[in-house]
């Protein structure tokens, strides 16, 4: 039973790290309308530039952290005024190429500026467990869970109770209308990205004391993040969290008792998940469903 | 009293299509003007034109000095433009969307403001944390007018107010134009289909056929012209 | 249908097939095969464009249809000594029929969420390959080289009275079931197919009240697209000799897509530029500079740059000229 409880401690902690992915993924879908399948390696440059600043620079991690979000931040608007909103007018084809052209050139730049060599990124928390109810929790597991949950609410404030937030919300549903009460439309998509940014370097910088950092680090969270934003409904921040807790719990449980799925299906797995969901109900277990039957 | 607001020669396009064909026009501050004419005339171009939601050519001129830019900057210029088919988020709450109308002003006394408004609208603050998109037809119309109405504009443009609502809200919501522009001095352009209750409201009108002016002059004037009334205004 | 106006396409891609059927003799053997490959990928992209261009629906998983293409083939080979010509058109049927069967769930997404589930089909591709090893051969792939199956590896195949190695064989048998490809592709979207496919395209509710059967249109579409990547991936393991889980990655999937935007919906001079694109990328960059990284940078730089320049892709830039020309 006990392993059972570290399973899904484990798993929520997996399972933070995808849903902040994931919340980056929806933040971007409902501001813009696209899928930004360059998020994981933004996340990715980012967590090289906190490896480097820690390791090369001997930073300590708190500050490394907090001035990796900053430049995050600039990166992600920069890029949304850059390379996306030109592109915005055109076809959803469009915007998918340079998203896909801007997830080459990141990972190239990663191997040019730091080699394709695997490092190792420290953990800002102690590597112990500790005992709860005669469990072993590691606490690099709820730390990992406490950032993301302070992440979380920290986001969801921002969005509820600030002027910005709410022109950001209503810039994303209605950019027409917004303009008219003055709002400045494009620049609140760009802080829509700025954020996904932010939440996409949290990502890279928790997992990758565990993962190992290497140019191809988030790969496979970005797909577990598809999968999380797809499962909670691709426009539902709510969903984006709930998906992914519940992707990581459930993939952990899975991969831990059935056979069938092992180490190795834990990808296809998510995949399935994305597969079944899309088939069933596409607007996941949050969304609206579209009517749009044709 | 000179005008607040002046179009000369304005034109637009959509695409390879020419709505407006050198409008010229006036409104001046503090009256109600009307701006009439059959669909596609190009009403709701105008309104378009001055907000800055489709590019034009032309002058325009608001309070003496030249009017640039697009939706954004016209908003921070002191108009407000309520456009066809409310514009209300209704995703968002009636207290938000109220809040959002105040985006463009900086005083923190916004709770003064929604109270302000729900003078107008004595049923807003039963609906605070209703979505818009459960209202009526005829209510979002008014938050929408109460929305604009929270920026504390110097003009105020409404397109279409009257479209898919019944007859008696349509009176209800010209009644309250009337008295904010009488009691406040709130200087209005609205776009109408329906001109006779505009023209109850306005004090001078423009009547457009196909992007262009075709007639103008006061209320009284436009009403008492029997020709005028069959051939451009329907009644 | 005005013959005149016909004439001038028909001149036109004469001219290229007899382009074609003599640049071997000009250039290397090694130009030969790199060349070969840019017909595979044309191949593919014909069909890929009959899907995305026609009626709209996006793929980001048509290297996985090239994986049971190519599957197909070698494991044809491998097991059953079959010669691999005829595991071509097993292939198309083969993969024709996966893709028609995907096209019906598919029908119930649209734009970015399909684009989505054809992506995950793609990325979970090589691990299902993995699993199934018994079937697959597993991690260790299936060697085709030496077969006595596979022609003119050996020795020189002669056809039509000429001795080729396999080199220019690979490149004649690529190319002409490109250009074959093509002129089918060319038949079936002239008529009313093609009105078909491109009402569905450009707007669901008008053509289905009009009575366009959309559902079977769309199927349809996946299948034929399906169907050509297939072609195209049993094509490619003749080429490579050898398949294993990683020769279909999920990369060739988005290159796939890229190509097909590069080189602009539509037209076979878009097609052949994509597919030179595809096959010609990664090499241009690497001479650009080598260090690790950079050829991935360029590339990604390039593609942004297109978008930008290009946005119609190089099938646009040809329309544009021709009506400048005109003038």
């Amino acid at each position: 039973m006990a392993d059972f409880w570290q399973q899904v401690v484990a798993g929520l902690a997996s399972g933070s790290i995808y849903a902040s992915l994931a919340l980056a993924l929806v933040l971007i879908h409902r501001a813009t309308g696209v899928i930004n399948f360059a998020q994981g390696e933004m996340a990715t440059f980012s967590t090289y530039i906190a490896w480097a600043l820690t390791t090369n620079h001997g930073w300590s991690y708190w500050p490394a952290f907090a001035v990796t979000l900053l430049a995050s931040f600039a990166g992600g608007v920069a890029i949304h005024q850059g390379i996306i909103r030109p592109n915005e007018k055109g076809s959803v084809l469009r915007v998918v190429i340079v998203t896909i052209g801007l997830l080459l050139a990141l990972n190239g730049l990663v191997t040019l500026i730091w080699s394709g060599e695997v490092r190792a990124m420290q953990s800002p928390f102690p590597t112990r467990t500790i005992d709860i109810a005669g469990v072993a929790i590691s606490i690099q597991d709820i730390g990992t869970i406490g950032v993301v949950l302070a992440t979380v609410v920290a986001l969801w404030a921002l969005f509820q109770y600030t002027k910005v937030g709410l022109a950001m919300r209503a810039a994303a549903v209605n950019p027409a209308e917004a303009r008219l009460v003055g709002v400045r439309v494009t620049w609140m998509l760009s802080l829509g990205w700025g954020l996904a940014a932010v939440l996409g370097a949290i990502s890279g910088m928790l997992a990758a004391p565990s993962l190992f950092l290497d140019p191809n680090l988030m790969a496979a969270l970005l797909i577990y993040a598809f999968a999380a934003a797809v499962l909670g409904g691709i426009d539902s921040p709510i969903g984006a969290v709930v998906g992914g807790l519940t992707l990581g719990v459930g993939l952990n449980l899975i991969g831990a008792y059935v056979d069938f799925v092992g180490a190795d299906l834990r990808l296809p797995a998510a995949l399935a998940v994305i597969l079944v969901v899309l088939l069933v109900k596409p607007s996941g277990i949050f969304g609206k469903s579209e009517v749009k039957r044709v | 009293m000179s005008a607040l607001l002046a179009l000369d020669g304005v034109e637009a396009r959509y695409g390879p299509v020419q709505a407006l064909r050198g409008i010229s026009l006036e409104v001046p501050e503090g009256a109600v003007v009307a701006v009439l004419g059959a669909n596609g005339a190009g009403k709701t171009t105008t309104l378009r034109a001055v907000s800055g939601t489709v590019r034009r050519s032309g002058r325009i001129d608001f309070g003496g000095k030249p009017l640039r830019g697009g939706p954004e900057a016209v908003a921070r210029a002191g108009i407000a433009h309520v456009p066809e088919g409310r514009g209300t988020f209704t995703e968002l709450t009636v207290t938000e969307n109220l809040k959002l109308g105040a985006y463009t002003r900086r005083e923190r006394s916004l709770r003064a403001d929604i109270d302000r408004v729900s003078r107008w609208f004595p049923w807003l603050p039963d609906r605070a944390d209703q979505p818009a998109g459960t209202l009526s037809g005829g209510e979002q119309q008014m938050l929408a007018v109460a929305r604009a109405l929270m920026a504390r504009p110097r003009l105020l443009m409404l397109d279409e107010p009257s479209l898919g609502l019944a007859p008696m809200i349509v009176r209800e919501i010209f009644r309250i134009v009337r008295e904010l522009n009488e009691k406040e001095g709130l200087t209005v352009l609205v776009v109408e289909q329906d001109a006779r209750i505009a023209l109850q409201s306005a004090s001078s009108a423009y009547v457009l056929e196909v992007g262009k002016v075709a007639v103008a002059g006061s209320s009284d004037e436009l009403r008492e012209n029997e020709s005028v009334r069959r051939s451009y205004l329907g009644y | 249908m005005r013959h005149s106006r016909a004439l001038a396409p028909i001149a036109a891609f004469v001219g290229l097939a007899v382009i074609v059927a003599v640049l071997p003799s000009f250039v290397s053997a090694f130009r030969a095969q790199q060349l070969a490959y840019v017909g595979i990928y044309l191949t593919a992209l014909i069909g890929l464009n009959i899907l995305t261009g026609y009626t709209g629906q996006i793929s980001l998983g048509h290297g996985a249809f090239m994986a049971i293409g190519g599957y197909t083939t070698a494991i044809l080979m491998t097991e059953h000594g079959v010669k691999d010509l005829w595991t071509i058109p097993v292939a198309a049927v083969v993969t024709g029929v996966v893709g028609f069967l995907f096209g019906i769930p598919a029908l119930r997404l649209s734009g970015l969420y399909l684009a989505l589930a054809t992506f995950a089909v793609a990325v979970s591709m090589p691990a299902v390959i993995k699993r199934f090893e018994g079937f697959t051969g597993g991690g260790g792939g299936l060697n085709l080289f030496g077969l006595p199956e596979l022609t003119a590896s050996l020795e020189p195949v002669t056809v039509l009275g000429q001795e080729l190695t396999f080199n220019d064989w690979l490149y004649y048998l690529c190319w002409t079931v490109a250009l074959v490809g093509y002129v089918i592709a060319w038949l079936m979207l002239r008529g009313r197919t093609g009105r078909a496919l491109r009402a569905v395209r450009d707007s669901e509710s008008a053509a289905q009240s009009s009575g366009v059967s959309l559902r079977s249109y769309k199927t349809l579409a996946f299948g034929v697209s399906a169907a050509y990547a297939g072609v195209a991936g049993s094509l490619f393991a003749i080429a490579t000799t050898f398949v294993n889980p990683d020769t279909f990655p999920i990369a060739l999937s988005i290159l796939l897509l890229v190509g097909v935007v590069v080189g602009g919906l539509g037209s076979l001079v878009g097609l052949i530029a994509g597919a030179v694109f595809i096959q010609f990328l990664p090499i241009w960059s690497q001479q650009i500079s080598k260090s690790p990284g950079a050829p991935a940078v360029v590339s990604g730089v390039v593609l942004i740059a297109l978008m930008f320049v290009l946005p119609m892709g190089v099938a646009g830039l040809v329309a544009r000229l021709r009506t400048l020309t005109k003038r």
